[in-house]
């Protein structure tokens, strides 16, 4: 009975792409409301090059806003948790940051930092950074008071403390938005795209396609887009899985 | 804080020398709402209408979402071959660029405030099942035992245990649904042929920006006080019920 | 034979909170001598923790003096010249058992040669040399705790500080850990201050024990234990170790009030 639990998501998969095939086929659903599975493999295959390109510009714009938006947000983290008046200030705006459509930034940053990949990039940065600023500092803030009082046994100093014990302690919920954050990157690399940006780009591809009901290319390009994110994603996992070799598998995520 | 905002915002514009282009002064911003538009309204009216378009269409959203979502959860939590089958799923599509598919919805669903709500309750969904599955799994093993030793039906322990004990986890994933159908909205605005809400007013705004730059900052204004005040009527609502837990939000 | 190696006189403790002040613990003296194995015990509530924290500077006592080796106890602490055991492991789960060990030494900036070499020692001495390269949450609840009794002596200090270090495990584990913990001591011939709930093992472990009484927090009496060395499992069986275990279990029934606050040396059942 276990072998058929592990098979179910598979099962799933191969139920759900045939359905899809039966409805369109069944209906006779046009082809520019829904294409079949089928229809928009075929597309990609013949739009591929166009999609290499696009999809590579937008994951660039993913990938380096995820690196200095997260990067600072660690950074960021490090130095709130040494100096509570940088944290007293810093903190009110990242949890603030969570009630607002950054989204709706974006047009403001095509206006200061041009149409290309910069703005998209900036866009990123703002999405990413506050999140890992704020689950890095709870990492580093929440060492249990007994480690605390061990470490005073030993007569540690602050910075052996913050070196050996909040920042190793830190690591599995700086991950946590790690992982979030690879998967908002290439939504907010994609989505600020359609707010305008190069034609090059995979969003942009994607809303003029759809617009023009040149439907099972959005498709493809949609494909596209969630194979770079699920991508991103999973190398963030590998490198968990790299730094973490200490932490055994948990039942769930 | 807003006025400490205010201060740096200002005091940006003199130490950068950022011409009205690039940072219009904050009552420049102020005084585009008091502008007329091209029909003879109030801009700031035109916002607030503009606004309640968005607002209900994510409301809507949020509503349909969270619904669904903890339907989807409580199905979860019945059947273990519908867990394992749909929830990697469900965990996965978290890391795929849903809003990438937002025009796609339009296209379907046209561009009346029905596609825009969908989205919204698209984006809703994932959060909450994924934490409500959590949730009512999370249960404390001596607490069902005792539930068990009462004798108590299994309606009964779903009612009295498993859902107050995932109610914490239900309200994390609202706060940020919050946010997200508010976005969804928006971005649901944005493809070709959608004629009110808040992502229309911003392409417009960002469309005539060389004209009227204050108009897209209002716009942008706007759009985060909706978000904000979402995310804040969310936290309120889970303060009321859900007191005695620890993640509840401290402001 | 030489100055008492912890001596506490008119130790107060007093905690503020928005609650109000609660009096933790009332002109403590005590004084120990080397090689002794002084245990602590009594009901929740009547400060031992407090005290032993206060021995290790973790906690400042709010009057009386505290000398640990004829210095303050602040200087002891950073002289590193104690080891302390809590009743969970605190065990960093990012480190494998030998580099849990380790952390004192690194910490003390000790060389390179004994950094390594030590963790091998002291695992050796615990009967764990083989988990050396596991991580902590691949050992039992017993297991861990002797890690940490590692830990504590990765310093060669003179005086160990122990908080309820068994409290969390069970019965049978209880005793065979006391028994090594014993042998441990014997080796290392360490100053042992071991609070403790059971009066078992207190009595099986110790050469003196203090029972302490709460509201506020004092020493009710110390009953110095003279049964034979070394502690072997017949020991439990002894005569005598009833009538101390009746002793120390009558003192704690019974609640006398604020007792003169000085020890009584030599006294017994």
């Amino acid at each position: 009975m276990g072998r058929v639990r592990e098979y179910a998501p598979a099962a799933v998969l191969v139920m759900g792409l045939l359905l899809w095939e039966g409805i369109v086929f069944a209906f006779s659903i046009e082809f520019y409301l829904l294409p079949a599975p089928h229809v928009i493999v075929q597309s990609l295959s013949e739009t591929y090059p166009v999609l290499v390109e696009a999809g590579l510009y937008t994951f660039t714009e993913a990938v380096l806003g995820f690196v200095l938006g997260c990067g600072g947000g660690i950074l960021a983290a490090m130095a709130a948790s040494r100096s509570p008046a940088f944290a007293a200030v810093v903190l009110p705006y990242a949890v603030a940051s969570a009630s607002v459509p950054i989204i709706a930034l974006a047009p403001l940053a095509i206006v200061w930092f041009g149409v290309e990949q910069g703005s998209k990039i900036a866009i990123v940065v703002l999405m990413t950074f506050f999140p890992t600023f704020v689950s890095t500092l709870r990492g580093l803030s929440s060492v249990t008071p007994q480690s605390l009082e061990l470490m005073r046994s030993y007569a540690a100093t602050e910075q052996q403390i913050f070196l050996k014990v909040r920042l190793p302690h830190s690591v599995p919920m700086m991950f946590t938005a790690l992982r979030a954050c690879a998967t908002l990157a290439m939504i907010g690399a994609v989505v600020s795209e359609f707010f305008g940006g190069p034609v090059k780009s995979l969003g942009v591809y994607i809303k003029s396609t759809a617009s023009l009901f040149q439907t099972r290319q959005a498709w493809s390009a949609i494909l596209v887009a969630c194979a770079l994110g699920l991508l991103f994603y999973f190398a963030v996992v590998l490198i968990e899985r790299l730094a973490m070799p200490w932490h055994f598998e948990r039942s769930e995520d | 804080m807003l006025v400490a905002i205010a201060a740096v915002w200002e005091a940006a514009k003199t130490l950068f020398a950022l011409p009205s282009y690039q940072l219009p002064h904050l009552h420049e911003i102020a005084a585009d709402f008091l502008r007329e538009g091209a029909g003879g309204e109030l801009w700031l009216w035109i916002m607030t209408q503009n606004a309640g378009y968005t607002a209900l269409e994510s409301l809507i959203g949020f509503a349909l979402g969270g619904v669904t979502g903890l339907v989807l959860a409580i199905a979860f939590a019945h059947s273990r071959w519908l867990e394992r089958g749909l929830l990697p799923y469900v965990v996965a599509s978290q890391t795929v660029p849903i809003l990438a598919i937002a025009p796609m919805v339009v296209v379907w669903l046209g561009t009346s405030w029905f596609s825009k709500a969908v989205i919204a309750a698209y984006l809703t969904f994932f959060p909450v099942t994924v934490n409500m599955s959590r949730g009512l799994r999370a249960v404390d093993p001596d607490a069902l035992a005792l539930m068990r030793a009462l004798a108590a039906s299994p309606r009964q322990i779903f009612f009295k245990l498993r859902f107050p004990s995932a109610l914490p986890y239900l309200f994390t994933a609202l706060r940020i649904s919050a946010t997200a159908s508010v976005i969804g909205a928006i971005v649901g605005e944005l493809p070709v042929g959608s004629r009110f809400g808040m992502g229309v007013v911003i392409i417009n705004a960002a469309q005539y920006y060389n004209w009227r730059p204050a108009n897209l900052w209002a716009a942008i204004l706007v759009s985060a006080v909706i978000g904000i005040g979402f995310y804040h009527a969310v936290a309120a609502v889970e303060r009321r019920v859900v007191s005695w837990s620890r993640t509840a939000p401290a402001v | 034979m030489g100055s008492p190696i912890i001596e506490l006189a008119g130790v107060d403790k007093t905690f503020e909170s928005r609650a109000g002040a609660t009096e933790a613990l009332r002109a403590i003296s005590l004084a120990v001598d080397a090689g002794e194995f002084v245990a602590v015990i009594g009901p929740s509530g009547c400060g031992k923790s407090s005290l032993l924290r206060i021995v290790g500077d973790l906690v400042e006592p709010s009057a009386g003096a505290v000398r640990v080796k004829g210095k303050s106890a602040r200087q002891a602490r950073l002289d590193r010249d104690y080891g302390i055991v809590f009743q969970t492991p605190v065990l960093y789960e990012w480190r494998t058992v030998r580099e849990n060990v380790q952390l004192p030494l690194e910490l003390a900036g000790r060389p390179r040669v004994e950094r390594e070499q030590r963790p091998r020692t002291l695992l050796r001495l615990v009967g764990l040399e083989e988990f050396a390269g596991h991580y902590p949450w691949q050992l039992s609840g017993g297991m861990q705790q002797r890690v940490s009794i590692a830990r504590a002596l990765a310093l060669n200090p003179s005086i160990l500080l122990m908080d309820e270090p068994f409290g969390a495990l069970d019965e049978m584990t209880r005793e065979r850990l006391n028994q090594e913990l014993l042998q441990v001591c014997t080796e290392t011939a360490a100053t042992v201050l071991f609070v403790t709930h059971s009066i078992a093992e207190a009595v099986f472990l110790s050469t003196r024990i203090v029972v302490m009484s709460p509201r506020p927090g004092h020493i009710d009496r110390v009953v110095a234990v003279d049964l034979p060395h070394p502690r072997v499992d017949k020991t439990r069986a002894l005569p005598r170790f009833f009538e101390l275990v009746t002793t120390v279990r009558q003192s704690l029934r019974e609640d006398p009030g604020l007792a003169s606050g000085h020890v009584r040396p030599g006294e017994s059942g």
